[in-house]
């Protein structure tokens, strides 16, 4: 029972007046702390609403969250886009969380400016964000999240709005950062790869409506990073593992 | 001249060409004038009618000399001016409304349309019965004539944010009070800025129209009167000073949107 999260039975359906779209069904899962969880799935297979649901965003029609920790804050949430605000600088942009949660003291304003600095934006506290790399502006928003110091991060599809090579190196940084805190985080993605590099394990999700197909470890050894573990033999297998198991079950749909 | 540089070539064609078009600008109204002041003298135009630069100057010293036009241009800028700032604030205050209760949004929803729709001069022969022949029939028709779309621009802009903003907000617990100052109110501060300046027009024509039907003084009021005496040196006047005013006013609002850009930098 000492799971940092774990999910039990949830279901959940949008409901429109022309249809019910059931959207998640019977999804079950634990995460442990410290643990990187990816969640690959098809497109609109309801990896967001799931994200949503332990966010608290929304809230499921069954089925429970429980958190096994007691911080304050417990869930920190990136977006598919950084959602840097424009009129803000980078400073007040990373210290949103703080100013509405009414925690902004001259202290944790001090906390942050420290991670900025930390995270190679020490010199861009006072820019827009407009004025920075995509790169930089991913980093900004990680600090806006870390800033009230969570337990569990939610990642959804953070990198998508970043071309391949700065995907690359910015899931990098981010997943080097999240392992030296000791965070634990469950990353959302449709690229396969981005969760056998960034995850302890993978949840395969299966098209809508979302149920958890797989639950593979991957299993890189202790001296892994997202990078090099793409050149690994045992990459390609996992490659396949989780291919076969999504197309699979595309195919029995459509049968 | 062959030694210069491509950078100095370019800003010399730069240069020349703002002076051509100022020097454009300048000639066309020079011209007009000599032509109109040409006609009145040759007697082609009738000045009884069409009047003349030289007799519109010459209305305004006389006018300036007995106050009159100090009068009827400063309750029109007046009218013009409170109405602004009155149908601004308040149509925000009711977009916000709007946007904080989705319900009263449906519910009322079908009404903005026809009211945005109504050609609002209509209004204004019943708000003078109702209000009575007063500055505040005056202000009340030209707020009817900017109020809808103030509304509708504002609410527009409110519901076109990003949902993941609002969703960040929400992330960090915030509540609908914080999406609206954090958000949604800095995000539309490039459209509050087209509302004025929109608004600022508007309520000119609005004071005008309303001017036209209930007033004892202001420069609509001069209009008509004028028309209706045949001085038609004071009508052809306050239409000149409309006009300077309704460039001025424009240039202000211009001028308080840089002010804000600057400030924000």
């Amino acid at each position: 029972m000492a799971s940092l999260l774990s999910v039990h039975d949830l279901c959940y359906t949008y409901h429109t007046r022309e249809a019910d779209t059931p959207a998640l069904t019977r999804v079950s899962f634990r995460v442990e702390p410290g643990e990187f969880v990816s969640i690959v799935g098809p497109s609109g297979c309801g990896k967001s609403t799931l994200l949503s649901i332990i966010a608290g965003l929304i809230t499921p029609e069954s089925g429970t969250i429980s958190l096994g920790t007691d911080a304050p804050h417990p869930i920190g949430y990136m977006f598919q886009r950084d959602q840097l605000l424009e009129w803000r600088t980078i400073l007040a942009n990373a210290c949103l969380g703080l100013e509405i949660r009414k925690e902004l003291t001259a202290q944790t304003k001090d906390y942050v400016k420290q991670l900025l600095t930390q995270y190679g934006l020490g010199d861009f506290l006072s820019h827009r964000p407009s004025q920075l790399s995509g790169g930089m502006r991913q980093r900004a928003a990680l600090v806006r999240t870390l800033a009230l110091k969570p337990e569990l991060l939610l990642l959804d599809e953070p990198f998508s709005a970043l071309d391949y090579q700065t995907r690359l190196s910015v899931s990098d940084e981010i997943w080097r950062i999240l392992r030296q805190t000791g965070k634990t985080a469950v990353l959302v993605t449709h690229d396969i790869s981005e969760a056998i590099s960034l995850g302890d394990r993978v949840l395969v999700l299966s098209a809508r409506p979302g149920r958890i197909l797989q639950d593979l470890p991957m299993d890189f050894g202790a001296d892994r990073t997202p990078l090099s573990v793409r050149s690994l033999p045992a990459f390609q297998t996992y490659f396949q593992e989780i291919w076969q198991a999504m197309t699979q079950e595309g195919g029995e749909n459509h049968a | 001249m062959h030694d210069l540089t491509p950078r100095a070539r370019y800003l010399r064609t730069v240069r020349r060409r703002m002076r051509l078009v100022t020097f454009g600008r300048v000639a066309v109204l020079i011209l007009f004038l000599l032509a109109w002041e040409i006609s009145a003298r040759i007697g082609l135009l009738d000045t009884f009618i069409f009047s003349s630069p030289s007799a519109l100057w010459t209305t305004l010293l006389d006018m300036i000399g007995d106050g009159s036009i100090f009068l009827h241009t400063g309750i029109t800028l007046y009218e013009t001016l409170v109405s602004f700032l009155i149908s601004t604030l308040l149509g925000l205050a009711i977009a916000v409304l709007l946007w904080w209760c989705p319900l009263s949004r449906e519910i009322s929803e079908p009404y903005w349309i026809a009211l945005n729709s109504l050609p609002k001069s209509a209004l204004a022969p019943i708000l003078i019965v109702w209000f009575g022949n007063t500055t505040k029939s005056i202000l009340i028709t030209s707020i009817s004539l900017t109020i809808v779309t103030t509304i509708l621009t504002m609410l527009n802009g409110f519901l076109c944010v990003d949902p993941d903003k609002l969703a960040l907000i929400r992330s960090f617990g915030g509540k609908k009070r914080h999406i609206l100052t954090k958000v949604l109110l800095p995000a539309n501060i490039p459209v509050l800025m087209n509302v004025l300046k929109v608004n600022i027009g508007l309520c000119l024509i609005g004071v005008i129209i309303g001017e036209f039907l209930a007033a004892k003084a202001g420069l609509g009021y001069l209009i008509i009167y004028g028309s209706q005496i045949f001085r038609m040196n004071w009508v052809i006047l306050s239409i000149v000073i409309l006009c300077v005013m309704a460039v001025l006013l424009y240039l202000l609002i211009q001028w308080i949107g840089k002010q804000y850009e600057k400030h924000r930098q």
